[in-house]
């Protein structure tokens, strides 16, 4: 196993610094496997939600309940922070620490707004429409799908903050840029499973 | 401490050994107690509510604390020599996979303490399992002891597949790879495509018994069935999980002591990748009875018998590796080739379990039980003792005693038959199972002795094996680096026990069976893939163990956090979810502790490799 330090790295960054060594081959493998294994832990809550969707046991429904300018608002923010978390990874690719950190915190700033507006949303369900976690099981496969995620676009803006401060520690070296472009995966995946609940609970639950 | 923060493969594979060996002994004696209740009509030794807890918690240790864990140690101790690595691709994972699972599983086993083990059955179907049918917090160790038990797996199984992708030796290509390394690298596949399922089907049953969710109470609109379908879709590819490295270990173990090739090497390794393909494909077979309708139970049932085909090559491949082999009777091939017949009885009840029709009739009775058994104790745990047997020598540099090893053998193999031989009568003739006695005179009384009896030899076997443990363990590491003398793959070029950094120098591969193909060419060692360097080793480390008791600590908060506690200051941490907050905090502490400080690890220098 070879390990370059971060010295090494600084004046001649490789092309692409998330693969120079074997522990960031690995470590990006690695998180392909891992998407794979988050893919069946969704595919679970999806699969849980469409047999429950209709079960709404007298209370609200997912036709009264969801108001989708709000919901495609909270889209828009998610899928552009996709967007900023790519220009991210292409300043990462071109040496420009400065502007990777730049996009990163884009990527944080949008991402919080996301939560933010989800929490509002789940806040609006709790108090004035009497849709909580045991009303009914429609209710808990929704909270626990879209909760999940939630918890997930959480972790993550947690993570990239935390490597945002790394970044500026340590500078952009073959040992950050792996973490930096593992981060960028997950907040892909996290952006594709949004599609996913915009579509089967958000439209499926007002049109289906 | 050295083994607390001990971060090197071989290590941890026998801190896996240790605790899966533990776990397995307390199943074992839950399967005792269990035997001795049923030993007569109408005993009383036990009571109904105990010995609901007894069969829930055997079946629970045995497949998550038992034998996974073991599996694992022949892994871990294993898969990083076979395929020519200096270690595992993520040693730091490696340590958390195994401490999550330690910790999950004392968590489970608390419960014995704690107010009342789980109580629903290994498979903990609702609404058996829901706060209505099971009040205590029994239910509650079942979903979170194995959610964290469950995380240490997933971790271990993304290992491995990153280990065998990137670090096979040059020339290993994958159709050169030894059947256990193809075993642990799909077993892997499964366990991150099948593990996720199950978490899911944790959370909703955790949700639903602590915060009051409706996933499976058909009264305010939930589905029981829906567990079964999470339940299955994970629980059956598991059996996989655990057959597929019990048929890797048969393929190393028969070829090495019949002096002959793997026969069908290529085959065996395509109907390995068919039996887990289609172990994805059959979880419905468990529920032919819930009412899924004739066209579900009829694509289930065909698919079901689909996976005999596969299975059917991989027996044919080891008759056809023995014959006209040079056999060598040793203890591990005798556990490997008693492994063949036992392992294709419990295959042919099983094609009889497929077939719909006639599982209305078996279903739920001891014929299940004697099926399952034959293919877990009587495929995996024979398996598992030709692979520790075989490989001991090489994990602790002793050679364990023939003479006990043969002793362990036949009481083992014999008390199994006697065991579980005769319920497949029984539950032809009608004994249920999961109810603890039966009425007089139905005809079950002398099979249930016999059955007894042979579970008490069972236990006799193990004891001397235990015994064989201890008495080798007093004596000196003299092990030759290739103790069986006819070793074919790379673990048997280094030392017995190898260096921490297993390879001096990276062999270079030139074919399957890669030590044999040296051996033939007359040379004594393999030829180096580079020159002698310096070695990057990681640094041991206490955060896996650390991250392992935030997240118990946060289990147990979660756990009692709708409870009411007689005093205050315990109602108040728990009730704020101010114990769960500690230990997620100790957890996540511990993540960013890791991703702050940059572990470069150490080096070993070519004078000291020379040194030696």
């Amino acid at each position: 196993m070879t390990t370059v330090h971060a010295e090494a790295g600084k004046s001649a960054l490789p092309h692409e610094p998330e693969k120079a060594t074997l522990e960031g081959r690995n470590k990006v493998l690695a998180f392909w496997l891992f998407l794979g294994g988050e893919a069946v832990l969704f595919g679970t809550l999806f699969a849980t939600f469409l047999a429950l969707r209709n079960s709404t046991n007298d209370g609200p429904s997912a036709a009264e309940l969801f108001h989708l300018p709000l919901v495609a608002a909270a889209t828009f923010l998610l899928l552009a922070s996709s967007l900023t978390s790519v220009f991210a990874i292409q300043a990462m690719h071109r040496n420009k620490p400065a502007e990777l950190r730049n996009w990163l915190i884009i990527t944080v700033v949008l991402g919080a707004a996301f939560l933010g507006l989800e929490i509002y949303e789940f806040s609006v369900y709790v108090r004035h429409e009497e849709f909580g976690m045991t009303t009914s099981a429609f209710s808990s496969a929704f909270y626990t799908l879209v909760g999940f995620h939630g918890a997930h676009v959480a972790f993550g803006i947690v993570w990239i903050a935390i490597l945002i401060g790394q970044l500026a520690r340590k500078g952009l070296t073959v040992v950050t840029a792996p973490k930096i472009y593992v981060s960028a995966m997950y907040w892909h995946f996290i952006d594709v499973v949004w599609v996913f609940i915009f579509t089967v609970v958000y439209l499926l639950g007002k049109v289906g | 401490m050295d083994w607390i923060t001990t971060v090197d493969h071989k290590k941890i594979a026998i801190l896996y050994l240790w605790a899966g060996g533990f776990f397995f002994g307390i199943g074992g004696l839950e399967a005792i107690l269990i035997r001795i209740q049923l030993i007569k009509p109408m005993n009383t030794f036990l009571d109904a509510q105990t010995f609901n807890e007894l069969i829930t918690m055997h079946g629970t240790t045995m497949i998550f604390l038992g034998v996974m864990p073991v599996i694992f140690a022949l892994m871990n101790a294993i898969i990083p020599l076979q395929i020519g690595a200096r270690d595992v691709a993520f040693p730091f994972l490696n340590a958390l996979g195994f401490w999550t699972f330690l910790f999950g599983g004392l968590l489970l086993n608390l419960s014995w303490v704690m107010g009342g083990a789980p109580d629903a059955g290994w498979t903990a179907y609702t609404p058996l399992s829901s706060t209505t049918y099971s009040a205590t917090h029994g239910v509650d160790f079942y979903t979170i002891g194995l959610q964290i038990a469950g995380l240490g797996t997933l971790i271990g199984g993304i290992n491995f597949l990153a280990t065998i992708i990137t670090m096979r030796a040059p020339g290993m290509s994958y159709m050169r790879m030894p059947m256990f390394a193809w075993a642990t690298f799909i077993t892997s596949a499964i366990i991150l495509f099948a593990f996720p399922a199950i978490t899911v089907g944790l959370v909703l049953l955790t949700f639903d018994r602590i915060l009051g969710a409706n996933f499976f109470n058909p009264e305010t609109g939930g589905n029981p069935v829906l567990w079964q379908h999470i339940f299955w879709i994970f629980g059956h590819p598991e059996v996989y999980i655990l057959i597929l490295p019990a048929f890797g270990i048969i393929s190393e173990v028969i070829p090495t002591f019949s002096r002959k090739r793997l026969f069908g090497y290529s085959s065996m390794v395509f109907a390995t990748l068919l039996i887990a393909f289609l172990g994805f494909m059959v979880w419905a077979h468990h529920m032919f009875t819930t009412g899924l309708g004739p066209v579900a139970n009829a694509l289930f049932s065909v698919s079901t018998m689909l996976i005999a085909v596969p299975t059917g090559i991989k027996i044919f491949n080891w008759l056809f590796t023995m014959w006209g082999g040079q056999v060598r009777f040793t203890t591990p091939n005798l556990f490997a080739v008693g492994f063949i017949p036992t392992f294709t009885m419990g295959g042919v009840t099983g094609v009889m379990l497929a077939s719909a029709p006639a599982d209305f009739q078996f279903h739920d009775t001891y014929f299940v039980v004697a099926h399952f058994h034959y293919v877990i104790v009587g495929g995996l745990v024979l398996g598992l003792f030709a692979g520790l047997h075989y490989w001991w020598p090489k994990m602790f540099g002793r050679m364990l005693s023939e003479t006990l090893g043969k002793w362990t053998f036949w009481t083992f193999i014999i008390g199994f038959h006697l065991t579980f031989f005769v319920q497949h009568f029984l539950g032809l003739m009608g004994m249920q199972r999961r109810v603890f006695t039966y009425l007089p005179n139905q005809q079950f009384d002398t099979l249930n002795l016999v059955s007894t009896v042979g579970a008490g030899l069972m236990g006799v076997g193990m004891l001397i094996f235990l015994w064989n443990i201890y008495i080798t363990s007093r004596k000196p590491a003299d092990a030759a680096d290739d103790p069986w003398e006819d070793g074919r793959t790379l673990e048997w070029t280094i030392s017995s026990p190898p260096p921490e950094y297993n390879f001096k120098q990276t062999p270079l591969v030139r074919g399957i069976d890669a030590f044999w193909k040296e051996k033939l060419a007359g040379h004594q060692a393999m030829t180096p893939s580079e020159p002698v360097g310096s070695i990057h080793m990681p640094s041991a480390t206490l955060l896996p163990f650390l991250m392992s008791v935030g997240i118990f600590i946060a289990g147990l908060g979660f756990m009692f956090s709708r409870d009411t506690f007689g005093s205050d200051v315990l109602g108040f941490l728990f009730n704020n979810y101010i114990v769960t907050g500690l230990g997620l905090v100790i957890t996540f502490g511990s993540m960013l502790l890791r991703s702050l400080f940059d572990d470069h690890g150490w080096h070993i220098e070519p004078e000291e490799l020379e040194g030696r």
